[in-house]
């Protein structure tokens, strides 16, 4: 309490001195939040509970309510995200959608779009997952009361500072960590205290062995922080003011910036999504994961192979040449760890296939392990020097980034929530199966407009790039590519309203799932042993 | 010879043994035999919980 009332008050003064209206409404905002935050504490102690029991009738008592706020944060910001995607794909192909205002144009929005998608849709997936899997593998409440609401809430609340700040204008200028030094500094209190809380609750689990899927997250959380901290190293020009100077300077930048960067996809994109494959696949399969023994040399290689693989970004560079090969030949070896995992998850529903015809969510789950092997087939294959003198720069990277967002994070999330939100609101099932299907197939036929039109954009692009004329004249101008490209920008533009559409189908059955479904029967008596 | 091409050769050098290393270590304590029942049992994690 007192640290948010220090909090506060230092918020108030920086508001005093600040001489820019954007910053000043950031420190507004933190002022305000550390009110509320007071407010919600006393609020809390005045009505607390004697003790709040670790275990009821010999079972854990779990704490679900952060992870119930976490599951509709990521369906609201998910479909929010999505739409901001939707919007600047059809700036792209139709410009004037800028508006010719400052807050609308692509330039801001498009940082506001990977944030929304990666940090707070996904960000609150992963959130959600962990809390509920920790829990559930350990067979033990969450550690702490206050610090889980803190995690969950904070982490929001530098979404919301994150995403208005780009619209502003406020922007370090670095891809995926737009974020300027306040929000950062805030964002390491609240990842430190997730990194807290997990480990708390590990510590006590009252399983004997970790669970795999608790090794992945462990390895996010870690990662996250390590990345965040090296990649955010920025000295404030004053405490009035919200720009920063990075400490890194030249090409150790550019190289701090894609480890950060590729890193970034490694272990928020693959590995906390792998820890949701590890436990909801299984789960929902009934079925044990194919090799647990894979699962560990799944872990090892991946992380320790991953963390290399930021080079590749800077290809003919001025990055030493020996480092930019050391980025393609971990990046070529992935391919090893990344299909031993898409195996083990889909080699798990070996003897259960016939759940793929009546299970539309475990299909969206292997769909998106199919998304996957795909992705990270693709990612190898572009790291190769010579491929991409070809695509980097172009459309095909996006195209490549979107199968695997797509594809593989958002279609193992949707998986996960639609397992979630049954559980956690004790309903029997989802209101809907066949609402399902329809967002199952609608979003892929999205999917598949999605990457087939950037592919095709992305190769002619970098052809039309390449191409000489006999006398050794560029055969392009640069303008005649941005033409030829208009009409798979539209292609995309429609793939990616299907997959909002395929949203909001999955959130009007969810909302009714809460609203209507069926309660669960509280758990029944042991079933009668037969007689011998 | 200067001081980065040694530090580089050297990191080069130290990484390829250091990964191969690492790696077998990794192998052989997944494929131990004793260790089956263990990881057989961890795997039933998630389907016993309440």
């Amino acid at each position: 309490m007192a640290a948010f009332a220090a909090t506060a008050m230092l918020c108030l003064f920086i508001a005093s001195g600040s001489v820019d209206p954007a910053y000043s409404f950031h420190v507004y905002l933190f002022a305000a939040a550390s009110v509320a935050a007071i407010f919600a504490l006393g609020n809390r102690y005045l009505a607390r509970p004697a003790v709040i029991p670790q275990e009821i009738n010999g079972k854990p008592n779990y704490n679900m309510a952060p992870v119930q706020f976490a599951t509709v944060a990521a369906v609201f910001w998910g479909i929010a995200g999505f739409t901001v995607g939707l919007i600047i794909a059809l700036q792209l192909a139709y410009p004037v959608l800028n508006f010719d205002l400052p807050w609308t144009n692509f330039g801001r929005l498009r940082p506001l779009h990977t944030s929304a998608v990666i940090f707070a849709f996904g960000g609150n997936v992963l959130l959600a997952t962990s809390f509920y899997v920790v829990q559930k593998t350990s067979r033990a409440r969450l550690a702490g009361e206050i610090a889980p609401w803190f995690v969950i809430l904070g982490y929001n609340f530098f979404i919301v500072i994150a995403g208005t700040g780009y619209l502003l204008g406020i922007t370090q200028g670095k891809e995926y960590a737009e974020p300027e030094w306040y929000a950062d500094l805030f964002l390491t209190v609240v990842w430190v205290t997730y990194l807290l809380v997990f480990l708390a609750t590990l510590w006590k689990r009252k399983e004997p062995h970790i669970f795999v899927a608790n090794w992945f997250y462990l390895a996010f959380i870690v990662t996250i922080a390590v990345l965040h901290l090296g990649n955010n190293a920025a000295v404030p020009v004053s405490i009035y003011s919200p720009k920063s100077y990075i400490v890194w300077s030249g090409v150790q930048d550019a190289m701090f910036q894609w480890w950060y960067g590729h890193n970034a996809v490694g272990f928020f994109l693959t590995a906390g999504f792998l820890a949701i494959m590890y436990y909801f696949v299984p789960k929902r399969a009934e079925r044990p994961i194919y090799s647990y023994r894979l699962s560990i040399v799944h872990f090892w290689a991946l992380i320790f192979l991953y963390i290399w693989a930021g080079p590749h970004h800077l290809h003919y560079t001025a990055l030493p040449d020996w480092a930019q090969t050391l980025g393609m030949t971990f990046s070529i070896m992935l391919w090893m760890p990344s299909w031993g995992g898409m195996i083990n998850g889909l080699m798990t529903l070996s003897g259960a296939w016939d759940k793929l015809r009546t299970d539309p969510v475990l299909r969206m789950m292997v769909v998106s392990l199919a998304f996957y092997g795909m992705s990270t087939f693709e990612g190898p294959l572009m790291s190769i020097k010579a491929v991409n003198s070809l695509s980097h720069y172009t459309d095909w990277t996006i195209g490549h980034v979107h199968s695997g967002a797509l594809g593989w994070v958002a279609y193992i999330s949707f998986g996960a929530i639609y397992c979630l939100v049954p559980w956690l609101w004790n309903r029997k099932q989802l209101y809907s199966n066949r609402l399902v299907e329809w967002h199952f197939w609608v979003s892929t036929l999205g999917i598949v407009f999605y990457i087939s039109a950037m592919w095709v954009a992305g190769i002619m692009q970098g052809l039309m790039w390449r191409a000489y004329t006999a006398l050794g004249f560029l055969e392009y101008s640069f303008i005649e590519t941005v033409d030829a490209m208009h009409p798979y920008y539209v292609i995309r533009a429609l793939g990616g309203a299907l997959f909002v559409v395929g949203a909001l189908i999955m959130a009007y059955n969810l909302i009714m799932t809460v609203r209507q479904g069926e309660v669960a029967e509280p758990e029944s008596a042991p079933a009668l042993v037969p007689a011998q | 010879m200067s001081t980065y091409t040694t530090l580089a050769n050297f990191a080069q050098t130290a990484g390829l043994l250091y990964f191969v290393g690492m790696f077998l270590a990794i192998a052989v304590y997944a494929f131990w035999p004793r260790n089956k029942k263990r990881f057989d049992e961890a795997a039933q994690i998630p389907l016993r919980e309440e």
